[in-house]
């Protein structure tokens, strides 16, 4: 029933990564939710990523039907879901193919033995058995007959039909890896009986699965329990864990409030950033306007719509339906209103890989629009900041009356960890322009001297009543103005106003060396790998090697050029051909600019970047 | 659409804005400015509640000669804007003006998509079968064989009839009227406002420019009597100089009859009906070549989107325990880390 071909020393770990893999109907996602609550609620750091794959009901078995949920656990700070897996859960021979490439050697596999029939593997196309043919040697495999012993262990539960007792097994899987773990099974337990109150049958299977798996673990002490990880160090206070995309919801729900401002989102589904618009949708209780519309262009209109009328206006998308919205932005550009658009970055281009991450929309948010068209754009960096960034794309968008670019990217939105919940009170306030007041020779265009913001006379206001429109408009009277030299300084007051954003964020932050040989520079969700990468290479003793992670891209910080002249080199490491480098090297054309790029759809590893940075120092 | 009403009674003055009107000399646009201003001192809303949202294009000019909210938007794009408006604010009477381009070629999507959902707004379509400002191409109305710059040797595209492409649509309220009938387009644009929905309004524009004369056949002073039809909801459809031809059904197809002719009386006329929820007739009459119908084809009162968001929105909260975010934030699956 069990062998173990390499037995590993038992050790305490401070780290570990854990990857469930098997049918999309396994229940893997939600093996791996649980897992990582509960680690969480034990007071471990976390960081996850799911895996799904891009078939809905991709058949039973097949490589490409492979579902994944890969968990980072620690008892230091974790900022990735990890590259190498120290435990490898497979409950197919399909899950086991694509991803045994991940699994660190001498590390642990757990396998379902009794799903490795001979038309499992057909379909996995291994054409000899791997458990058999000495090709997992250099591994420690843990064969069980998970599928046998579910049954077993529900023998006599009534109410049960041959599907519901095979789709328990993803429990006994989970209960082991909870005694290997030494979690405790309770926070599941809770779960099953919040989750399906009105079926008790359904309840005791789950639990009996779950305690056959655990025990049957502690049975076998072939399984060293030593892989203890004790809670992180973490900064006291209420958490809970949240995916990147609900942050981002969450973010705006918080900037409504804050501001008094109703919240309209406009929005047409795409992967990734659907998840945005069903989180909003659940939330009438707070007045939540969520429409969802034909299409991309209607979804942003209407949001336009939205601002005019008052309203805290919001679009979210993914990189094609951002390339529709262009025109649109322009608009609200020129007719200067607070709009929040926000782009779920995914592989391109064209619909590319929809279900990949990648950061190659950078360009498309600075300068896809017609004409002179600057609006700010900022990055969020870890799937718990997705909150404090959606909340300060509003606070942007209102306090400079100007649309903002919000990016995320696959990664961070569909991956999780840990969040301090912010309440209210404790956010930043939100100022906005909004006018009642009747006053002579009133112009829309009317601005406020430190930002350039206009005023915001929302229809419903008497005597203010007035016409915007995408025309070029008089820079003192906002009529209409085709004249060369007021279309000249239309053009410097957009820029202007976008450029004096600058004032208004915080100052570019650098981590380890704050001067010295290299700056390892990033933006955006790839914030978790350099700075893991920089902070293993630092402890190897590189202690020459800074890291600055940019989250406003348009303006920068004020401090960027002095932050950029500490090091003698610097690197831009991003995942597209090298789009922040360029911005990068055109504004400040007097430093070098070495950049490391990746265009696989997948997140940086460590190892990569750690190679690339010994390259330079 | 009904929305807050006024004691203060305004006049066309008052709609008026300082801005020079640029339409061509002669161009229906000037009716069409002219009955709206006319018609809403008469509708009973504030003027700080009124927004005009227009697209692109030389109809689409007009929220710059009102002196009311408005905005100039993209091209094809104003039904988005304007739902957004009136889903902020639904106190608010929405106006969308726009082109037979600007509503059904490039924005095709938004107008059918505008119809089916049956927002409380009003949509003025400027039809006149040509793109003006652009300077004359043909347009999804442009007739078979017409001659435009962008079709000298004659349009090869079949057109599509605005009111027929609306009622596929779902369209609750649908009126045509003619560019050079200001007094029924003032009162038709009263009615819109007071329905409840979504209202479409075609009017059957000249340009001067591009394609003058493209409804002589129908509006001319001599034949508009003869050729056209005004139907009003519950009374018989008769029409003619002399009011004597009536419109029946005869099979399945509306046929033109002479009262007193052939046994002919005016109780064998069809009786409008623009309420009822059946569009079949109305479909008929929107197709009828001969007399061409006008005046208030369909208005058939239906739940709005509003209606229909506001009672979930209420029930939501009803039941929520969310009030506030904290509420939200701290709820479920939190832990404490000391
Ligand atoms: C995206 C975009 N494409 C094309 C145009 C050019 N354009 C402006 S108005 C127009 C057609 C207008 O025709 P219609 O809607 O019938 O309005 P009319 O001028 O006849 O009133 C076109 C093609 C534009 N402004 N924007
Ligand atoms: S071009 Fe035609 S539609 Fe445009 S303003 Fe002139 S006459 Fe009117
Ligand atoms: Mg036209």
């Amino acid at each position: 029933m069990i062998t173990t071909k390499t037995i590993l020393q038992p050790e305490v770990l401070e780290a570990v990564v854990v990857r469930f893999v098997g049918d999309s109907g396994d229940g893997m996602q939600l093996t791996g939710t649980q897992f990582t609550d509960t680690s969480a609620m034990f007071g471990n750091d976390i960081a996850t990523f799911p895996n799904y794959p891009s078939e809905i009901r991709a058949p039973q078995g097949s490589l490409y039907g492979v579902s994944g949920f890969q968990v980072h656990i620690g008892s230091v700070e974790v900022s990735t879901p990890g590259d190498n897996v120290d435990l490898l859960v497979a409950m197919n021979p399909a899950a086991l193919k694509t991803n045994l490439y991940a699994v660190k050697p001498g590390h642990t596999i757990i396998v379902d033995t009794d799903s490795f029939t001979k038309k499992n593997l057909d379909k996995a196309e291994y054409k000899t058995n791997p458990l058999e043919d000495g090709s997992l040697e250099n591994y420690r495999v843990i064969q069980v007959d998970m599928t046998t012993m579910t049954k077993e262990a529900l023998k006599g539960v009534e109410g049960l039909d041959n599907k519901a007792i095979t789709r328990s097994k993803n429990m006994f899987s989970l209960g082991m890896v909870y005694w290997m773990y030494d979690r405790s099974l309770e926070h599941t337990i809770d779960f099953f009986n919040k989750k399906f109150k009105t079926k008790p049958s359904l309840i005791e299977a789950n639990t009996k699965v779950l305690n056959a798996g655990y025990y049957f673990a502690e049975t076998l002490e072939l399984i060293p329990n030593a892989y203890s990880i004790s809670p992180a160090k973490m900064t006291p206070g209420t958490y809970r864990i949240i995916g990147g995309n609900t942050a981002t919801a969450w973010g705006l729900l918080a900037a409504s409030e804050k501001s008094g401002l109703e919240l309209f989102l406009g929005s047409y589904p795409i992967t990734p950033a659907t998840d945005i618009l069903h989180e909003l949708v659940k939330h009438k209780h707070f007045g939540v306007k969520a429409f969802q519309a034909e299409d991309e262009i209607a979804g942003v209109t209407s949001a336009i719509g939205a601002a005019f009328a008052g309203d805290l206006a919001i679009t979210t998308t993914s990189g094609p339906g951002l390339a529709l919205k262009g025109e649109a932005i322009g608009l609200a550009m020129m007719v200067e209103l607070p709009l929040v658009i926000i782009n779920v970055q995914r592989g391109g281009p064209s619909t590319g890989l929809p279900t990949k991450t990648e950061q190659s929309d950078l360009l498309q948010a600075m300068y896809g629009r017609n004409g002179e068209s600057p609006v700010i754009v900022i990055a969020a960096s870890t799937p718990a900041n997705c909150f404090n960034f959606a909340y300060e794309a509003a606070r942007l968008a209102l306090e400079h009356m100007t649309p903002v670019i919000l990016l995320t990217d696959g990664y961070i939105a569909n991956g999780s960890a840990p969040w301090k919940v912010r309440s209210i009170a404790d956010m930043p306030e939100i100022k906005n322009h909004k006018v009642t007041e009747v006053k002579e020779n009133w112009s829309p265009y009317d601005r406020d001297e430190k930002t350039l913001a206009r005023n915001w006379a929302v229809p419903g206001t008497p005597g203010l009543e007035h016409r915007i429109g995408g025309l070029e408009k008089d820079s003192v009277t906002g009529n209409i103005s085709y004249e060369p030299i007021n279309h000249e300084k239309m053009t410097h007051i957009r820029a202007e106003k976008v450029r004096l954003v600058e004032n208004n964020i915080p100052e570019l932050k650098t981590e380890f060396a704050d001067s010295g040989d290299l700056l390892v520079i990033g933006w955006g969700g790839t914030y978790g790998s350099l700075h893991s990468a920089v902070k293993q290479i630092s402890d190897e003793g590189y202690k020459n090697i800074g890291f600055a992670h940019f989250n406003y891209i348009n303006p920068m910080p004020k401090n960027t050029e002095e932050i950029l002249s500490k090091y003698k080199k610097i690197i831009v490491c991003e995942l597209n051909a090298g789009q922040f480098v360029s911005i990068l090297k055109t504004r400040f054309s007097k430093f070098e600019f070495s950049q490391h790029n990746k265009i696989q759809g997948l997140p940086f590893s460590n190892d990569e970047l750690i190679q690339q940075f010994k390259l330079l120092v | 659409m009904e929305t807050t009403t006024t004691e203060k009674k305004y006049t066309f003055k008052d709609f008026t804005s300082d801005q020079e009107v640029r339409w061509c000399p002669g161009c229906d646009d000037y009716v069409i400015l002219r009955s709206m201003q006319k018609a809403l001192p008469e509708m009973g809303v504030k003027k700080e509640d009124v927004v005009f949202i227009s697209g692109i294009g030389c109809s689409s000019r007009f929220p710059y000669y009102m002196s009311t909210y408005g905005m100039h938007t993209i091209h094809g794009r104003a039904p988005g804007i304007a739902s957004g408006v009136k889903m902020a604010n639904p106190n608010l009477s929405v106006w969308i003006m726009t082109g037979d381009g600007d509503s059904m070629a490039i924005g095709g999507n938004h107008f059918i998509h505008l119809l089916r959902r049956n927002i409380d707004l009003n949509m003025v379509m400027f039809n006149n079968e040509i793109y003006g400002l652009t300077k004359g191409q043909f347009s999804p109305t442009s007739l078979i064989g017409q001659k435009t710059k962008s079709s000298p040797y004659g349009n090869t595209q079949p057109p599509f009839s605005p009111g027929e492409l609306a009622l596929g649509a779902n369209a609750r309220f649908f009126a045509r009227i003619t560019g050079n009938n200001p007094k029924d387009m003032a009162q038709i644009f009263i009615d819109a406002h007071k329905f409840k929905g979504t209202s479409l309004i075609e009017v059957l524009q000249n340009c001067v420019i591009f394609n003058d004369g493209c409804f002589d056949e129908v509006t001319d002073k001599e034949v508009k009597e003869d050729m056209q039809i005004f139907l009003e909801h519950g009374k018989p459809m008769i029409f003619g100089k002399n009011k004597d031809k009536g419109l029946v059904l005869n099979k399945l197809k509306l046929e033109v009859v002479t009262i007193g002719e052939n046994g002919v009386t005016q109780e064998d006329i069809l009786v409008h009906n623009a309420k009822e929820e059946d569009k079949t007739l109305h479909q008929m009459l929107v197709r009828l070549e001969y007399p061409l119908a006008t005046g208030i084809i369909r208005s058939f009162a239906d739940v709005t989107l509003e209606e229909r968001e506001d009672a979930l929105t209420a029930e939501v909260k009803a039941n929520s325990k969310f009030k506030k975010t904290d509420d939200l934030f701290f709820s479920g699956e939190t832990y404490e880390v000391k």
